[in-house]
């Protein structure tokens, strides 16, 4: 199906998309984003023994939600804005889902605009990233 | 967190509340079909967008787009940047607070053009403020705003502002 801003309806969910990063995954990432605090890959860090392992970055959280809304647009428009906070810390080899649904949907100077809720989720249904989007349909 | 290691007093200074809306030196870096690859890689992106030049031209793009929280990957430079998160140190607004711990807070962008790789950007940071918070499982605890502008130098044009929140404790 084809996401055009008229079927879009305020409510609805867009395609959830699983993570479930391994450290491997993480080093991947922190080679990929630059984040080299050892809190994302030494369990022998003075603050990963602290909290009993080592935690997924935030960022990488950040990037995920941003991977679900550029799978949900599938390049037929803009991510004009895009933010989240750390609410919760995420383990790797844990199931994370990054969840998202329609807010709202306005025109503004020619622009179809939506706002989109985004979250992810652990396993226990926590969301541990709140955060928004808002995308700029071109159909 | 067991909490040894919180910081049971913590006042912000004078000479912290100066470091506020003073920007950073520009520095520069580049967007590279590797550096978007290695990005879209890390997140764990299977769209062929990110990483085959052929199909970011199907799909509109002028090259590799940057996937959208792209931006705050750094251009590492040895002695000028830092060794852990890679960015820049030089000149760079800080904030000598003596706190062990650090979490990341939050993370917006704000996007008004599409970057890819081949573009080359500008970019300046500032703290725009500082507040001290206390919670039961950190105790006192610095939570830092960063703006950082980043301007495509081709066009002169801001292409994404991204404010940042980093917490201390």
């Amino acid at each position: 199906m084809s996401l055009t801003w008229d079927s879009l309806e305020e409510g609805s969910e867009i395609p959830e998309l699983n993570k479930n990063p391994g450290v491997t995954q993480l080093v991947k990432y922190a080679a990929g984003g630059g984040d080299f605090n050892p809190l994302h890959h030494d369990y022998g860090f003075p603050q990963a023994k602290e909290i009993g392992s080592i935690i997924i970055h935030g960022r990488f959280k950040y990037a995920a939600l941003g991977e679900l809304v550029s799978n949900w647009l599938g390049h037929k428009g803009f991510v004009r804005k895009i933010g989240c906070q750390y609410r919760g810390m995420d383990m790797p080899d844990q199931p994370i889902v990054c969840r998202g649904k329609v807010l709202r949907k306005w025109e503004e100077s020619d622009e179809k605009l939506v706002e989109l809720e985004i979250w992810t989720e652990n396993s226990e249904g926590k969301k541990t990233t709140p955060g928004s989007a808002i995308v700029v349909l071109n159909t | 967190m067991k909490g040894q290691n919180m910081a049971k007093e913590f006042e912000l200074t004078e000479e912290m509340q100066a470091q506020v809306d003073k920007e950073s030196p520009a520095w520069t870096f580049e967007l590279t079909t590797t550096s978007v690859r290695a990005f879209a890689r890390g997140v764990g992106y299977t769209d062929p967008v990110y990483f085959d030049v052929e199909a970011a031209k199907a799909a509109g793009y002028r090259s590799l787009p940057a996937p959208p929280t792209y931006l705050g990957t750094p251009v590492f430079i040895p002695g000028r940047s830092s060794d852990t998160f890679s960015g820049p140190s030089e000149g760079q607004p800080s904030i000598n607070h003596g706190l062990p711990n650090v979490l990341d807070g939050g993370t917006e962008t704000e996007y008004r053009e599409t970057l890819c790789a081949g573009d080359t950007v500008s970019v300046t940071t500032k703290i725009t403020s500082l507040e001290v918070k206390e919670s039961k499982s950190t105790g006192k605890m610095l939570i830092t705003t960063t703006e950082t502008v980043y301007k495509n130098q081709a066009t002169e044009n801001v292409a994404a502002v991204q404010r940042s929140q980093v917490i201390t404790f």
